[in-house]
Protein backbone atom coordinates (compact mmCIF):
# COMPACT_ATOMS: atom_id res chain seq x y z
CA UNK A 1 0.00 0.00 0.00
CA UNK A 2 2.63 2.83 0.69
CA UNK A 3 3.85 1.65 -2.96
CA UNK A 4 0.47 3.13 -4.35
CA UNK A 5 0.83 5.84 -1.74
CA UNK A 6 4.13 6.65 -2.98
CA UNK A 7 3.21 6.38 -6.13
CA UNK A 8 0.15 9.03 -6.11
CA UNK A 9 2.84 11.29 -4.33
CA UNK A 10 6.40 11.53 -6.10
CA UNK A 11 6.80 13.03 -9.61
CA UNK A 12 9.47 10.61 -10.09
CA UNK A 13 7.84 7.28 -9.06
CA UNK A 14 4.60 8.30 -11.91
CA UNK A 15 7.30 8.83 -14.67
CA UNK A 16 9.55 5.56 -13.61
CA UNK A 17 6.08 3.56 -13.68
CA UNK A 18 4.82 4.89 -16.96
CA UNK A 19 8.18 4.50 -19.20
CA UNK A 20 8.76 1.16 -17.47
CA UNK A 21 5.49 0.01 -18.33
CA UNK A 22 5.46 1.47 -21.53
CA UNK A 23 9.11 -0.83 -22.15
CA UNK A 24 7.00 -3.42 -21.03
CA UNK A 25 4.64 -3.23 -24.04
CA UNK A 26 6.78 -2.82 -27.00
CA UNK A 27 9.47 -5.05 -25.78
CA UNK A 28 6.69 -7.96 -25.32
CA UNK A 29 5.71 -6.67 -28.81
CA UNK A 30 8.51 -6.89 -31.05
CA UNK A 31 10.08 -9.45 -29.20
CA UNK A 32 7.31 -12.11 -30.37
CA UNK A 33 8.38 -11.21 -34.14
CA UNK A 34 12.21 -11.89 -32.84
CA UNK A 35 11.35 -15.03 -31.03
CA UNK A 36 9.44 -16.36 -33.80
CA UNK A 37 12.29 -15.46 -36.57
CA UNK A 38 15.02 -16.80 -34.50
CA UNK A 39 16.71 -13.40 -33.92
CA UNK A 40 17.10 -13.69 -30.22
CA UNK A 41 20.69 -13.13 -30.54
CA UNK A 42 20.72 -10.44 -32.80
CA UNK A 43 18.25 -8.50 -30.14
CA UNK A 44 20.81 -9.42 -27.67
CA UNK A 45 23.33 -8.30 -30.46
CA UNK A 46 21.50 -4.76 -30.82
CA UNK A 47 20.84 -3.77 -27.40
CA UNK A 48 24.82 -4.30 -26.60
CA UNK A 49 26.17 -2.56 -29.70
CA UNK A 50 23.81 0.95 -28.83
CA UNK A 51 26.67 1.61 -26.40
CA UNK A 52 29.15 3.62 -28.33
CA UNK A 53 25.97 5.36 -29.83
CA UNK A 54 25.24 6.42 -26.14
CA UNK A 55 28.66 7.71 -25.87
CA UNK A 56 29.22 9.99 -28.60
CA UNK A 57 26.21 11.23 -28.10
CA UNK A 58 26.85 12.52 -24.59
CA UNK A 59 30.38 13.76 -25.97
CA UNK A 60 28.80 15.69 -28.46
CA UNK A 61 26.06 16.48 -26.10
CA UNK A 62 23.45 15.53 -28.16
CA UNK A 63 20.03 13.44 -26.97
CA UNK A 64 21.65 9.54 -26.92
CA UNK A 65 18.73 9.02 -29.03
CA UNK A 66 20.91 9.68 -32.10
CA UNK A 67 24.37 7.72 -31.39
CA UNK A 68 22.17 4.68 -30.42
CA UNK A 69 19.52 5.08 -33.63
CA UNK A 70 23.14 4.78 -36.11
CA UNK A 71 25.11 2.63 -34.09
CA UNK A 72 22.26 0.29 -33.74
CA UNK A 73 21.37 0.40 -37.33
CA UNK A 74 25.05 0.21 -38.59
CA UNK A 75 25.38 -3.08 -36.08
CA UNK A 76 22.71 -4.49 -38.22
CA UNK A 77 24.00 -3.67 -41.47
CA UNK A 78 27.02 -4.70 -41.04
CA UNK A 79 26.25 -8.67 -39.65
CA UNK A 80 24.11 -8.75 -42.80
CA UNK A 81 27.06 -7.90 -45.14
CA UNK A 82 29.14 -10.14 -43.07
CA UNK A 83 27.10 -13.19 -42.77
CA UNK A 84 25.91 -12.94 -46.88
CA UNK A 85 29.57 -12.10 -48.59
CA UNK A 86 31.49 -14.31 -46.49
CA UNK A 87 31.58 -17.41 -44.87
CA UNK A 88 31.15 -17.03 -41.84
CA UNK A 89 27.87 -18.18 -40.12
CA UNK A 90 25.10 -15.66 -38.87
CA UNK A 91 25.94 -16.19 -35.60
CA UNK A 92 29.48 -16.02 -35.39
CA UNK A 93 28.96 -12.71 -37.29
CA UNK A 94 26.39 -11.82 -34.97
CA UNK A 95 29.24 -11.97 -31.91
CA UNK A 96 31.79 -10.98 -34.22
CA UNK A 97 30.19 -7.31 -34.20
CA UNK A 98 28.41 -6.39 -31.51
CA UNK A 99 31.36 -7.75 -29.31
CA UNK A 100 33.36 -4.87 -31.21
CA UNK A 101 30.64 -2.27 -30.90
CA UNK A 102 30.63 -2.96 -26.68
CA UNK A 103 33.97 -2.83 -26.03
CA UNK A 104 34.40 0.45 -28.09
CA UNK A 105 31.41 1.59 -26.18
CA UNK A 106 33.05 0.52 -22.86
CA UNK A 107 35.85 2.56 -23.53
CA UNK A 108 34.45 5.64 -24.55
CA UNK A 109 32.12 5.63 -22.04
CA UNK A 110 34.75 5.21 -19.41
CA UNK A 111 36.66 8.03 -21.02
CA UNK A 112 33.77 10.41 -21.65
CA UNK A 113 32.07 9.89 -18.43
CA UNK A 114 32.12 8.62 -15.19
CA UNK A 115 31.62 5.11 -13.63
CA UNK A 116 28.36 5.62 -12.53
CA UNK A 117 26.87 6.55 -15.77
CA UNK A 118 28.16 3.11 -17.10
CA UNK A 119 26.82 1.12 -14.62
CA UNK A 120 23.31 3.25 -15.34
CA UNK A 121 23.38 2.30 -18.57
CA UNK A 122 24.48 -1.32 -18.12
CA UNK A 123 21.98 -1.97 -15.83
CA UNK A 124 19.03 0.34 -15.94
CA UNK A 125 18.11 2.90 -13.12
CA UNK A 126 14.43 3.70 -14.14
CA UNK A 127 14.22 5.88 -10.61
CA UNK A 128 16.55 8.19 -12.31
CA UNK A 129 13.96 8.81 -15.63
CA UNK A 130 13.65 12.38 -16.87
CA UNK A 131 10.46 13.91 -18.01
CA UNK A 132 12.36 14.58 -21.59
CA UNK A 133 12.88 10.34 -21.49
CA UNK A 134 9.59 9.68 -20.47
CA UNK A 135 8.24 11.12 -23.63
CA UNK A 136 10.82 9.72 -25.93
CA UNK A 137 9.71 6.49 -24.28
CA UNK A 138 6.11 7.62 -25.01
CA UNK A 139 6.28 8.73 -28.40
CA UNK A 140 9.01 5.82 -29.41
CA UNK A 141 6.14 3.15 -27.94
CA UNK A 142 3.40 4.49 -30.04
CA UNK A 143 5.56 4.58 -32.95
CA UNK A 144 6.38 0.95 -32.97
CA UNK A 145 3.12 0.19 -31.93
CA UNK A 146 1.58 1.56 -34.61
CA UNK A 147 4.07 0.53 -37.16
CA UNK A 148 3.30 -3.33 -36.28
CA UNK A 149 -0.51 -2.76 -36.37
CA UNK A 150 -0.44 -1.13 -39.73
CA UNK A 151 2.13 -3.90 -40.96
CA UNK A 152 0.55 -6.46 -39.11
CA UNK A 153 -0.28 -8.97 -42.38
CA UNK A 154 3.37 -8.13 -43.77
CA UNK A 155 4.98 -9.43 -40.76
CA UNK A 156 2.83 -12.22 -40.13
CA UNK A 157 3.56 -13.73 -43.53
CA UNK A 158 7.42 -12.82 -43.58
CA UNK A 159 8.24 -14.35 -40.03
CA UNK A 160 5.73 -17.59 -41.08
CA UNK A 161 6.66 -18.20 -44.66
CA UNK A 162 9.03 -15.99 -46.13
CA UNK A 163 9.30 -17.87 -49.50
CA UNK A 164 5.71 -17.17 -50.34
CA UNK A 165 6.06 -13.62 -49.23
CA UNK A 166 8.61 -13.46 -51.43
CA UNK A 167 6.76 -15.20 -53.97
CA UNK A 168 3.92 -12.61 -54.34
CA UNK A 169 6.25 -9.60 -53.96
CA UNK A 170 6.59 -8.28 -50.52
CA UNK A 171 10.20 -6.95 -50.14
CA UNK A 172 11.22 -9.35 -47.51
CA UNK A 173 14.88 -7.72 -46.66
CA UNK A 174 13.13 -4.34 -46.13
CA UNK A 175 10.60 -6.09 -43.33
CA UNK A 176 14.24 -7.48 -42.09
CA UNK A 177 15.79 -4.23 -41.48
CA UNK A 178 12.00 -2.16 -40.58
CA UNK A 179 12.17 -4.74 -37.73
CA UNK A 180 15.77 -4.47 -37.21
CA UNK A 181 14.98 -0.43 -37.07
CA UNK A 182 12.13 -1.07 -34.56
CA UNK A 183 14.53 -3.63 -32.19
CA UNK A 184 17.26 -0.53 -32.15
CA UNK A 185 14.44 1.94 -31.11
CA UNK A 186 12.76 -0.47 -28.27
CA UNK A 187 16.58 -1.22 -26.93
CA UNK A 188 17.39 3.00 -26.66
CA UNK A 189 13.61 3.25 -25.16
CA UNK A 190 14.72 0.41 -22.84
CA UNK A 191 18.04 2.28 -21.88
CA UNK A 192 17.25 3.39 -18.81
CA UNK A 193 14.51 0.86 -17.79
CA UNK A 194 16.42 -2.30 -17.88
CA UNK A 195 19.70 -1.26 -19.51
CA UNK A 196 21.93 -2.76 -22.05
CA UNK A 197 22.77 -5.94 -20.76
CA UNK A 198 19.58 -6.94 -20.22
CA UNK A 199 16.64 -5.77 -22.43
CA UNK A 200 17.14 -9.23 -24.15
CA UNK A 201 15.54 -10.72 -21.37
CA UNK A 202 12.74 -8.45 -21.67
CA UNK A 203 12.50 -9.14 -25.51
CA UNK A 204 12.73 -12.75 -25.41
CA UNK A 205 11.14 -14.00 -21.86
CA UNK A 206 7.08 -12.33 -22.41
CA UNK A 207 6.91 -13.31 -25.95
CA UNK A 208 8.70 -16.83 -24.90
CA UNK A 209 6.35 -17.24 -22.27
CA UNK A 210 2.87 -15.70 -24.53
CA UNK A 211 4.17 -18.79 -27.33
CA UNK A 212 3.66 -21.14 -24.52
CA UNK A 213 -0.29 -20.04 -23.99
CA UNK A 214 -1.09 -19.66 -27.59
CA UNK A 215 -1.58 -20.91 -31.31
CA UNK A 216 -2.08 -17.08 -32.44
CA UNK A 217 0.07 -14.44 -33.11
CA UNK A 218 -2.19 -11.63 -32.67
CA UNK A 219 -3.17 -13.18 -28.89
CA UNK A 220 0.69 -14.00 -28.48
CA UNK A 221 1.24 -10.15 -29.23
CA UNK A 222 -1.10 -9.03 -26.78
CA UNK A 223 0.21 -11.74 -24.21
CA UNK A 224 3.90 -10.58 -24.58
CA UNK A 225 3.13 -6.87 -23.97
CA UNK A 226 0.69 -7.30 -21.17
CA UNK A 227 3.28 -10.25 -19.60
CA UNK A 228 6.38 -7.27 -20.29
CA UNK A 229 3.66 -4.51 -18.60
CA UNK A 230 3.03 -6.75 -15.43
CA UNK A 231 6.94 -7.42 -15.40
CA UNK A 232 8.00 -4.08 -15.18
CA UNK A 233 5.57 -3.29 -12.31
CA UNK A 234 6.85 -6.01 -10.27
CA UNK A 235 10.32 -4.87 -10.88
CA UNK A 236 9.91 -1.36 -10.26
CA UNK A 237 8.22 -2.31 -6.71
CA UNK A 238 10.44 -4.52 -5.73
CA UNK A 239 13.43 -2.15 -7.19
CA UNK A 240 11.87 0.42 -4.90
CA UNK A 241 11.00 -1.20 -2.14
CA UNK A 242 14.92 -2.85 -1.50
CA UNK A 243 16.57 -0.10 -3.65
CA UNK A 244 18.25 -2.79 -6.15
CA UNK A 245 19.08 -1.70 -9.77
CA UNK A 246 15.72 -2.52 -11.54
CA UNK A 247 16.98 -3.81 -14.97
CA UNK A 248 18.28 -7.16 -12.91
CA UNK A 249 14.69 -7.16 -10.82
CA UNK A 250 12.73 -6.75 -13.76
CA UNK A 251 14.45 -9.57 -15.60
CA UNK A 252 13.77 -12.06 -12.34
CA UNK A 253 10.52 -11.00 -13.03
CA UNK A 254 9.73 -11.89 -16.51
CA UNK A 255 11.87 -15.26 -15.48
CA UNK A 256 9.62 -15.67 -12.66
CA UNK A 257 6.32 -15.38 -15.38
CA UNK A 258 8.51 -17.72 -17.82
CA UNK A 259 8.63 -20.19 -14.89
CA UNK A 260 5.14 -20.24 -14.24
CA UNK A 261 4.07 -20.69 -18.06
CA UNK A 262 6.37 -23.58 -18.54
CA UNK A 263 4.91 -25.66 -15.74
CA UNK A 264 1.65 -25.17 -16.11
CA UNK A 265 0.74 -23.70 -19.22
CA UNK A 266 -2.72 -25.58 -20.43
CA UNK A 267 -1.20 -27.33 -23.72
CA UNK A 268 2.58 -26.75 -23.48
CA UNK A 269 3.32 -26.75 -19.64
CA UNK A 270 5.27 -29.82 -18.24
CA UNK A 271 3.54 -30.35 -15.10
CA UNK A 272 -0.04 -30.23 -17.59
CA UNK A 273 1.43 -32.49 -19.90
CA UNK A 274 2.58 -34.72 -16.60
CA UNK A 275 -1.36 -34.67 -15.27
CA UNK A 276 -3.05 -35.11 -18.94
CA UNK A 277 -0.83 -38.51 -19.40
CA UNK A 278 -1.45 -39.51 -15.90
CA UNK A 279 -5.21 -39.28 -16.36
CA UNK A 280 -5.25 -40.93 -19.92
CA UNK A 281 -3.37 -44.13 -18.10
CA UNK A 282 -6.09 -44.21 -15.27
CA UNK A 283 -8.83 -44.02 -17.64
CA UNK A 284 -6.46 -47.05 -19.18
CA UNK A 285 -6.36 -49.36 -16.20
CA UNK A 286 -10.25 -48.56 -15.57
CA UNK A 287 -10.91 -49.69 -18.61
CA UNK A 288 -9.07 -53.10 -18.48
CA UNK B 1 -6.82 -15.66 -70.90
CA UNK B 2 -3.80 -16.63 -68.75
CA UNK B 3 -0.46 -15.94 -70.65
CA UNK B 4 1.76 -18.90 -71.58
CA UNK B 5 5.02 -18.97 -69.51
CA UNK B 6 8.15 -18.82 -71.50
CA UNK B 7 11.53 -19.54 -69.36
CA UNK B 8 14.76 -18.27 -71.10
CA UNK B 9 18.93 -18.80 -70.86
CA UNK B 10 18.28 -19.26 -67.29
CA UNK B 11 21.27 -20.16 -65.51
CA UNK B 12 21.70 -20.21 -61.69
CA UNK B 13 25.26 -20.30 -59.75
CA UNK B 14 26.07 -20.64 -55.80
CA UNK B 15 29.54 -20.06 -55.19
CA UNK B 16 30.62 -20.36 -59.05
CA UNK B 17 29.42 -23.84 -58.72
CA UNK B 18 27.08 -23.86 -61.61
CA UNK B 19 23.86 -25.91 -60.07
CA UNK B 20 21.46 -24.41 -63.61
CA UNK B 21 22.74 -24.36 -66.38
CA UNK B 22 21.27 -22.15 -69.44
CA UNK B 23 17.34 -23.91 -69.10
CA UNK B 24 15.07 -22.41 -71.23
CA UNK B 25 11.56 -23.64 -72.04
CA UNK B 26 8.01 -22.64 -72.40
CA UNK B 27 4.28 -23.60 -71.66
CA UNK B 28 1.13 -22.48 -72.59
CA UNK B 29 -2.38 -21.90 -70.90
CA UNK B 30 -3.66 -25.30 -68.92
CA UNK B 31 -0.35 -27.08 -68.00
CA UNK B 32 0.67 -29.54 -65.45
CA UNK B 33 4.19 -30.04 -65.53
CA UNK B 34 6.01 -32.31 -63.63
CA UNK B 35 9.68 -30.86 -63.41
CA UNK B 36 11.94 -33.96 -62.75
CA UNK B 37 15.28 -35.04 -62.14
CA UNK B 38 17.86 -36.78 -59.94
CA UNK B 39 18.63 -35.28 -56.27
CA UNK B 40 21.38 -32.18 -56.73
CA UNK B 41 19.70 -32.02 -60.37
CA UNK B 42 18.76 -28.17 -59.57
CA UNK B 43 15.05 -28.90 -59.65
CA UNK B 44 14.25 -26.52 -56.72
CA UNK B 45 17.07 -23.96 -57.77
CA UNK B 46 15.14 -23.78 -60.77
CA UNK B 47 11.67 -23.60 -59.65
CA UNK B 48 13.05 -20.69 -57.13
CA UNK B 49 15.41 -18.70 -59.92
CA UNK B 50 12.16 -18.41 -61.88
CA UNK B 51 10.62 -16.24 -59.29
CA UNK B 52 13.59 -14.41 -59.04
CA UNK B 53 13.82 -15.76 -55.42
CA UNK B 54 17.24 -16.58 -55.42
CA UNK B 55 19.58 -14.53 -57.63
CA UNK B 56 20.01 -15.58 -61.39
CA UNK B 57 23.46 -15.79 -63.12
CA UNK B 58 21.60 -14.55 -66.38
CA UNK B 59 18.31 -15.72 -68.21
CA UNK B 60 14.58 -14.38 -67.60
CA UNK B 61 11.15 -15.26 -67.13
CA UNK B 62 8.52 -14.25 -68.95
CA UNK B 63 4.28 -14.17 -68.71
CA UNK B 64 2.94 -13.23 -71.89
CA UNK B 65 4.50 -9.95 -72.57
CA UNK B 66 5.11 -9.90 -68.67
CA UNK B 67 7.65 -10.22 -66.17
CA UNK B 68 7.54 -11.75 -63.42
CA UNK B 69 7.84 -8.72 -61.03
CA UNK B 70 4.76 -7.20 -62.82
CA UNK B 71 3.04 -10.86 -62.50
CA UNK B 72 3.87 -11.32 -58.51
CA UNK B 73 0.04 -11.42 -57.38
CA UNK B 74 -0.89 -13.79 -59.91
CA UNK B 75 2.01 -16.42 -58.27
CA UNK B 76 1.06 -19.13 -55.39
CA UNK B 77 4.42 -20.76 -54.10
CA UNK B 78 3.92 -24.12 -52.08
CA UNK B 79 7.54 -24.38 -50.19
CA UNK B 80 8.87 -27.78 -49.39
CA UNK B 81 7.72 -28.72 -45.94
CA UNK B 82 11.20 -28.93 -44.27
CA UNK B 83 11.51 -25.16 -44.90
CA UNK B 84 8.05 -24.08 -42.69
CA UNK B 85 8.36 -23.76 -39.15
CA UNK B 86 5.49 -25.90 -37.64
CA UNK B 87 5.82 -24.50 -34.20
CA UNK B 88 4.28 -21.69 -35.34
CA UNK B 89 1.86 -19.68 -33.79
CA UNK B 90 -1.11 -20.01 -36.52
CA UNK B 91 -3.89 -22.45 -36.91
CA UNK B 92 -5.19 -23.88 -40.18
CA UNK B 93 -7.83 -21.77 -41.05
CA UNK B 94 -5.48 -18.22 -40.81
CA UNK B 95 -2.62 -20.41 -42.33
CA UNK B 96 -5.04 -20.48 -45.37
CA UNK B 97 -6.20 -17.06 -44.87
CA UNK B 98 -2.56 -15.76 -45.91
CA UNK B 99 -3.45 -16.88 -49.25
CA UNK B 100 -6.07 -13.29 -49.72
CA UNK B 101 -2.98 -11.08 -48.48
CA UNK B 102 -1.97 -10.85 -51.72
CA UNK B 103 -4.39 -9.06 -53.36
CA UNK B 104 -5.65 -7.33 -50.22
CA UNK B 105 -2.70 -4.88 -50.34
CA UNK B 106 -1.27 -2.94 -47.60
CA UNK B 107 -3.31 -1.50 -45.39
CA UNK B 108 -5.73 -2.99 -45.50
CA UNK B 109 -7.02 -6.22 -43.61
CA UNK B 110 -8.71 -9.53 -44.78
CA UNK B 111 -12.71 -8.99 -45.21
CA UNK B 112 -15.76 -11.45 -44.07
CA UNK B 113 -15.67 -12.76 -48.28
CA UNK B 114 -12.09 -13.41 -47.79
CA UNK B 115 -12.78 -15.49 -44.41
CA UNK B 116 -15.67 -17.39 -46.17
CA UNK B 117 -13.43 -17.84 -49.42
CA UNK B 118 -10.24 -19.32 -47.43
CA UNK B 119 -13.19 -21.59 -45.95
CA UNK B 120 -14.14 -22.56 -48.72
CA UNK B 121 -10.68 -23.68 -50.40
CA UNK B 122 -9.56 -25.31 -46.80
CA UNK B 123 -13.42 -26.99 -47.67
CA UNK B 124 -11.91 -28.08 -51.12
CA UNK B 125 -8.83 -30.04 -49.83
CA UNK B 126 -11.17 -31.60 -47.43
CA UNK B 127 -9.62 -29.96 -44.45
CA UNK B 128 -12.56 -27.39 -43.03
CA UNK B 129 -13.26 -29.62 -39.57
CA UNK B 130 -9.10 -29.45 -38.68
CA UNK B 131 -9.79 -25.34 -39.13
CA UNK B 132 -8.44 -24.62 -35.13
CA UNK B 133 -5.92 -27.01 -35.11
CA UNK B 134 -2.72 -25.66 -34.73
CA UNK B 135 -0.71 -26.74 -37.95
CA UNK B 136 2.30 -28.50 -36.15
CA UNK B 137 -1.03 -31.07 -34.85
CA UNK B 138 -1.72 -32.21 -38.55
CA UNK B 139 -0.11 -34.85 -40.22
CA UNK B 140 2.42 -34.70 -42.97
CA UNK B 141 -0.35 -35.08 -45.80
CA UNK B 142 -2.74 -32.74 -43.77
CA UNK B 143 -0.62 -29.95 -44.35
CA UNK B 144 0.51 -30.19 -47.50
CA UNK B 145 -3.16 -30.34 -48.59
CA UNK B 146 -3.77 -26.66 -46.31
CA UNK B 147 -0.66 -25.60 -47.67
CA UNK B 148 -1.97 -26.09 -51.30
CA UNK B 149 -5.62 -24.64 -49.53
CA UNK B 150 -3.97 -21.58 -49.21
CA UNK B 151 -2.32 -21.26 -53.12
CA UNK B 152 -5.99 -21.87 -54.20
CA UNK B 153 -7.46 -18.45 -52.05
CA UNK B 154 -5.15 -16.68 -53.62
CA UNK B 155 -6.95 -17.65 -56.99
CA UNK B 156 -3.82 -17.01 -59.51
CA UNK B 157 -3.12 -18.07 -62.45
CA UNK B 158 0.86 -20.00 -61.96
CA UNK B 159 1.50 -22.58 -59.49
CA UNK B 160 4.68 -23.44 -58.31
CA UNK B 161 4.83 -26.60 -55.79
CA UNK B 162 8.27 -28.31 -53.95
CA UNK B 163 7.91 -31.35 -53.89
CA UNK B 164 4.28 -31.67 -52.64
CA UNK B 165 4.41 -35.57 -52.28
CA UNK B 166 7.36 -36.47 -50.02
CA UNK B 167 6.00 -38.03 -47.12
CA UNK B 168 2.53 -37.80 -47.47
CA UNK B 169 -0.50 -40.77 -47.10
CA UNK B 170 -1.64 -41.45 -50.21
CA UNK B 171 -5.69 -40.01 -49.54
CA UNK B 172 -3.58 -36.76 -49.66
CA UNK B 173 -1.99 -37.31 -52.29
CA UNK B 174 -4.81 -38.52 -54.24
CA UNK B 175 -6.90 -35.26 -53.08
CA UNK B 176 -3.40 -33.20 -54.04
CA UNK B 177 -3.43 -34.44 -57.57
CA UNK B 178 -6.64 -34.05 -58.02
CA UNK B 179 -7.42 -30.47 -57.81
CA UNK B 180 -3.92 -29.94 -59.43
CA UNK B 181 -5.60 -31.37 -62.70
CA UNK B 182 -9.05 -29.25 -62.00
CA UNK B 183 -6.70 -26.00 -62.06
CA UNK B 184 -5.20 -27.54 -65.20
CA UNK B 185 -8.68 -28.12 -66.88
CA UNK B 186 -9.84 -24.55 -66.19
CA UNK B 187 -5.86 -23.46 -67.84
CA UNK B 188 -3.96 -22.20 -65.44
CA UNK B 189 -0.24 -23.45 -65.21
CA UNK B 190 1.19 -25.31 -62.76
CA UNK B 191 4.77 -26.77 -62.12
CA UNK B 192 5.52 -29.21 -59.55
CA UNK B 193 8.95 -30.28 -58.75
CA UNK B 194 8.73 -34.33 -58.26
CA UNK B 195 11.44 -37.04 -58.04
CA UNK B 196 9.03 -39.96 -57.64
CA UNK B 197 9.55 -41.38 -61.57
CA UNK B 198 7.00 -44.12 -61.00
CA UNK B 199 3.87 -41.93 -60.90
CA UNK B 200 4.92 -39.62 -63.58
CA UNK B 201 2.85 -40.57 -66.66
CA UNK B 202 -0.47 -40.77 -64.64
CA UNK B 203 0.39 -37.47 -62.90
CA UNK B 204 1.19 -35.17 -65.37
CA UNK B 205 1.01 -34.10 -68.67
CA UNK B 206 4.45 -32.52 -69.75
CA UNK B 207 7.60 -32.66 -67.87
CA UNK B 208 10.92 -30.77 -67.70
CA UNK B 209 13.80 -32.68 -67.30
CA UNK B 210 16.84 -31.89 -66.21
CA UNK B 211 20.36 -32.19 -64.60
CA UNK B 212 21.66 -29.19 -63.95
CA UNK B 213 21.32 -28.80 -68.09
CA UNK B 214 17.95 -29.02 -69.43
CA UNK B 215 17.67 -32.75 -70.90
CA UNK B 216 14.37 -32.08 -72.55
CA UNK B 217 10.89 -30.42 -72.07
CA UNK B 218 7.63 -30.96 -73.77
CA UNK B 219 5.00 -33.24 -73.42
CA UNK B 220 5.09 -36.24 -71.06
CA UNK B 221 5.16 -38.92 -74.08
CA UNK B 222 8.03 -37.15 -75.52
CA UNK B 223 10.30 -36.71 -72.66
CA UNK B 224 9.73 -40.06 -70.61
CA UNK B 225 12.02 -41.79 -72.94
CA UNK B 226 14.99 -44.42 -72.00
CA UNK B 227 17.69 -42.58 -73.69
CA UNK B 228 16.35 -39.54 -72.07
CA UNK B 229 16.47 -40.52 -68.75
CA UNK B 230 19.95 -42.57 -68.80
CA UNK B 231 20.94 -38.78 -69.72
CA UNK B 232 19.40 -37.74 -66.74
CA UNK B 233 20.18 -39.79 -64.04
CA UNK B 234 23.41 -41.08 -66.14
CA UNK B 235 24.51 -44.13 -63.77
CA UNK B 236 22.66 -44.01 -60.79
CA UNK B 237 19.49 -44.89 -62.56
CA UNK B 238 18.53 -48.50 -62.95
CA UNK B 239 15.41 -48.79 -63.92
CA UNK B 240 14.65 -52.40 -64.31
CA UNK B 241 15.94 -52.72 -61.05
CA UNK B 242 14.00 -50.05 -59.22
CA UNK B 243 10.74 -51.84 -61.38
CA UNK B 244 9.90 -49.22 -63.08
CA UNK B 245 7.82 -49.29 -66.06
CA UNK B 246 8.23 -46.84 -69.14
Amino acid sequence: MDFIHDLMTYGFLQKAFATSIMVGIICGVIGCFIVLRGMALMGDAISHAVLPGVAISYMLGINFFYGAVATGILTAFGIGAISQNSRIKNDAAIGLVFSAFFALGIILITRAGSATDLTQILFGNVLSVRSSDMWLTLIIGAFVVLVVIMFFKELLVSSFDETMAAAYGLKTRMIHYTIMFLLTLVTVASLQTVGVILVVSMLITPASTAYLLTNRLSVMVVLAAFFGALSSVIGLYFSFLYNLPSGPVIALATTSLFCLAFLFAPKQGIVSKKIRIMSKRKEATAKS
Amino acid sequence: MIDSITVNNISVSYDDNEVVKDVSFSFGPGSLIGVLGPNGAGKSSLLQAMLGLIPRDHGNVRLGSHSIDEMRKQIAYVPQRSNIDWNFPIIVKDTVLLGTYPKTGLFRRPKKEDKEWSMECLRQVGMEEFAKRQIGELSGGQQQRVFLARALAQKADYFFLDEPFVGIDVSSEEVIIDILRQLKNSGKIVFVVHHDLSKVRSYFDELVLINKELIDAGPVNKVFQRDNMAKAYQRELMLEGLGVSM
